[in-house]
């Protein structure tokens, strides 16, 4: 049976990062993923990583834009160590050999971006994230004697002893169906977001929550599950993502009218206001009957110089073409808001660590919080090897003050016979349709507006699905690549994870970041100036409690852009 | 609602079974990928048909298969396109090539694809130490290697790789692309001994065939052969490193041959490319080639002074294309992210 000093559970950027530095503690270490780590939906983030490296620019400066893009909820402590650390982690990856763009004098480059008040993204084209993810295995690879890879091994629960302590997880490797247990000191984890929760989305078919919904299983509280950012650009129906990058090389918003209607809702940074805001306006102008039949509206991009385009936009010309059949160097391109990250998360500390001891999370599974209400664009990069990192080295040096834990055989015997169950199912509804239902909904009542009787029908179907969830069948009884299996596991972390979203929405009686209450349209520091946290209560309706928000030095201000 | 046929290899290991076409029908939009149709027939008709994918976006690389017979991504490949090309009207997936089947449409990348990668120390080695900065480095060389960082890992490039089909050691376009991403690269300090790796290996950089599938199969314009026959522009021209299968010389003979003559002269063409008529590794060549050349003149093809006194003389219009070429500061490169200024409109 596997042990290790650190177990990672996730093998995206955040993943990654934090193997590499648990390996520099001198750690044992495994890094596990139920896809292959270059698969990670890492990367899908285009545009770039914010850093305030350039001299003219401060850390300060990079703080205080993501604090306001917050809506002032993130916690300042959390986020000033992230900009400070900012300009140190873009070198380290340029050491490490990503190929950042260099402007004329060959140094780094940087491009603009929304929500911030300098030029501080730097990038790869517009395949920032997979560069960066690439890069970083390369290293893992580099380092294989150091770090073991589990490449294609999916975690069905986290391991816990009497005393509380998270002790490893069990896995079932994917390819061919045996279950084992994977002892560890410390674990981290590292397993992405939950956009699957709705439908359409950007996020890839993998992000169905597994991570927040297995620390939640086991007690970690998980906090500002109501913040879900809708990106001002993805494509219509299939949700596909246009990055930020265009907006930030240039491009205008248009309603079918022909106006740049963000003149309206934020005459000072326009296109480049906080992605809350711009969908936010995107979404007033749709509903307001000045969107396209197909509820879009128009983004141009042929403001931008076509010859940058094709340098530095390649990827979105070609997602034009392919998967709108539209050539973006020549025609705007229809888009509208689309789910695309989840800001809330598992509850953790500026080092990663839950409430759960040995239990870490970094990334988009975890909640520091950086993004509060809000992310601004290129900073989840940022969060991920920032985070990643400190986590890292924090399990590593964890690790050394405590035993190894002795494996539970038991637990095995308990998951083998859940996996059976669900395959001798029959008679239920199909996975697929309860996950189908469960999206379409979720992006119908829990979306860029939200009101009390949508969110109360929205968890009334939650909680029927989960009812449902409990007989639903698949076909797939085989060990070799069963991912018919999986997907019943994956359904019910979803399940878990979208209740928790509906029922801080509803909690939350104010608007503020990504929440915005038709019945409660104005922020409301006085009441609601804080976090809301959500732990696990048996089957029932997860229990609320609240935390304070962490303000250093930037006081709430009215937020305009 | 459009109806589209899938017929889809399926292949379970478990089941004693000999792999088998299976139809589905589903129903979809045409501009709809072959991924979403193969995801509607697992989620309404069959849950355990089996196909790695992710993204949907042709970002993540997982579901690298052949449809019609060639290899893509089903995630970009459109359903009324595949459609077009289909034999009947019905749209065959079926795994990539040149990799073992694990199950249904998921093959083993680990045992091919993964290990050519690692074959090509795919990290960076930059000399010395780190700056406290970032490297300075030309603008355009990072663009350069955008190319190759654009690459996805979906394996669609070894799926079909003649050269990996007679010669299964082959490291093949993925990994000699990857190999590229770091000799192109200014930062990395072992450019020299990377390539004299490459070029001695006799499963190397030499032993593409210039068949141009790679290029075609690649989702991503990563154009793997491209970036082959740069590692060996590079290996050649600037690190003076021999290629085992003598085709630099070969193309400098010819290259010569035209500066010189202008037409083709054939009867220098092949002791040029040993180094000339009184190199020493001409000499075993022209003797082994002597039996053609004989049957040549008793034919009448050539005659002896044909051969050797000639007057073809290359004329001005070919001299000057041949000086353009010379006076370019820069070796003409074909890459997606280099452009040149405003494109024709």
């Amino acid at each position: 049976m596997p042990a290790h000093d650190v177990l990672i559970i996730g093998a995206g950027l955040a993943g990654q990062r934090a193997a590499l530095a648990a390996a520099r503690t001198g750690a044992t270490v495994a890094i596990m993923s139920k896809v292959h780590p270059v698969r990670s939906h890492s990367n899908a983030a285009a545009g770039g990583i914010n850093a305030a490296l350039n001299p003219d620019d401060s850390w300060e400066s990079h703080a205080f834009d993501t604090v306001k893009g917050s809506d002032y909820l993130g916690d300042q402590d959390a986020i000033e160590i992230m900009c400070r650390e900012a300009p140190n982690e873009v070198l380290w990856l340029e050491h490490a050999g990503v190929t950042f763009h260099r402007n004329a004098e060959g140094k780094l480059g940087t491009r603009a971006f929304g929500g911030a008040s300098a030029a501080r993204t730097y990038y790869i084209a517009d395949i920032t994230g997979q560069a960066l993810l690439h890069v970083l295995y390369e290293q893992l690879m580099k380092h294989h004697e150091q770090i073991d890879r589990y490449e294609e091994w999916f975690i069905t629960s986290l391991l816990q002893d009497d005393a509380g302590n998270c002790t490893g997880a069990i896995a079932r490797n994917i390819r061919d169906g045996a279950l084992e247990v994977f002892s560890a000191k410390s674990t981290i984890l590292a397993s992405g977001g939950a956009g699957q929760c709705f439908k359409p989305t950007t996020n890839a078919l993998i992000c169905t929550g597994d991570g927040i919904a297995q620390a939640f299983r086991i007690g970690a509280p998980l906090m500002d599950m109501e913040m879900i950012q809708y990106h001002p650009t993805t494509l219509q129906g299939n949700g596909i993502l246009i990055t930020e990058g265009a907006r930030g090389e240039g491009a205008h918003l248009y309603n079918a009218l022909g106006e740049r209607f963000m003149e309206k809702y934020a005459p000072n940074k326009m296109e480049l206001a906080s992605r809350d805001v711009v969908s936010r306006a995107e979404q007033t102008e749709i509903n307001e009957g000045r969107g396209f039949p197909d509820g879009t509206v128009a983004l141009d991009i042929t403001k931008v110089p076509r010859k940058r385009t094709l340098e530095a936009l390649r990827e979105i010309v070609n997602i034009g073409r392919d998967f709108a059949g539209v050539d973006i160097t020549r025609e705007p391109i229809h888009i509208r808001p689309g789910c695309h990250y989840i800001m809330g998360g598992v509850k953790s500390d500026v080092h990663g660590a839950t409430p759960i001891p040995g239990l870490y999370a970094a990334g988009e599974v975890a909640c520091v919080s950086v993004h509060g209400g809000n992310r601004l664009g290129a900073n989840s990069l940022l969060d991920t090897l920032i985070f990643g990192r400190r986590a890292g080295e924090h399990a590593g040096e964890r690790a050394r003050h405590v035993a190894m834990p002795t494996p539970d055989r038991g637990a095995v015997n308990d998951e083998t016979r859940a996996i059976d169950e669900i395959m001798s199912r029959s008679g239920g509804r199909r996975v697929s349709a309860i996950r189908d239902e469960l999206g379409t909904m979720m992006n119908d009542k829990v979306a860029v507006f939200r009101d009390e009787a949508g969110l109360q029908e929205a968890h009334r179907v939650v909680r029927r699905l989960k009812e449902e969830a409990k007989t639903a069948t698949i076909d797939d009884q085989g060990s070799v690549f069963n991912q018919d299996v999986l997907s019943a596991l994956e359904l019910g972390y979803m399940l878990d994870v979208a209740e928790c979203i509906v029922v801080g929405a509803l909690e939350r009686k104010e608007s503020r970041g990504a929440q915005f209450r038709t019945d409660y349209p104005k922020r409301d520091d006085e009441q609601w100036l804080k976090h809301i946290d959500l732990s696990r209560n048996g089957d029932d309706v997860p229990t609320v409690s609240y935390s304070p928000v962490t303000i250093t030095k930037w006081e709430p201000q009215e937020r305009v852009y | 609602m459009p109806e589209y046929t899938l017929r889809i290899r399926r292949y379970s290991p478990e089941s004693g079974e000999a792999a088998h076409w299976q139809d589905y029908d589903v129903e979809l939009d045409g501009h709809r990928s072959v991924l979403d149709g193969i995801l509607q027939a697992r989620d309404r008709q069959d849950g355990s048909i089996g196909i790695r994918c992710s993204c949907r976006a042709a970002i993540c690389g997982s579901c690298g298969v052949r449809i019609n017979g060639k290899p893509n991504l089903a995630c970009h490949t459109h359903l009324d396109k595949a459609h077009q090309t289909a034999v009947d009207g019905v749209i065959t997936v079926e795994p990539m090539g040149n990799m073992p089947v694990l199950k249904d449409l998921i093959v083993d990348m680990d045992a091919v694809h993964w290990k050519k990668i690692q074959r090509v120390t795919p990290w960076l080695l930059p000399e010395g130490e780190a700056p406290e900065r970032e490297y300075i480095v030309p603008p355009e060389s990072m663009i350069d290697v955008t190319q190759t960082m654009a690459c996805i890992q979906c394996g669609a490039c070894v799926s079909d790789c003649l050269s990996m089909e007679v010669d299964p050691l082959f490291i093949g376009p993925a990994a000699l692309a990857k190999a590229y991403r770091f000799v192109g690269d200014p930062r990395d300090g072992q450019h020299a001994e990377r390539l004299r790796n490459l070029a001695e290996d006799e499963h190397g950089i030499y032993d593409c065939t210039h068949c141009f599938n790679c290029i075609e199969a690649c989702p991503k314009g990563v154009a793997p052969m491209s970036q082959i026959m740069r590692l060996r522009r590079i290996a050649g021209a600037d690190h003076g490193i021999d290629d085992r299968n003598n085709g630099h010389r070969h193309e400098m003979a010819f290259v010569n041959n035209i500066e010189r003559n202008g037409l083709l002269h054939e009867a220098d063409l092949l002791p040029d490319s040993y180094g000339g008529k009184f190199h020493p590794r001409a000499m075993p060549e022209l003797l082994s080639s002597l039996p053609v050349i004989l049957k040549a003149v008793a034919r009448g093809k050539v005659t002896p002074a044909g051969a050797l006194l000639h007057k073809h003389k290359a004329s001005k219009e070919v001299k000057r294309i041949f000086r353009d070429v010379h006076d370019r500061e820069e070796r003409y490169e074909l890459n997606l992210y280099v452009v040149g200024e405003e494109e024709d409109e």
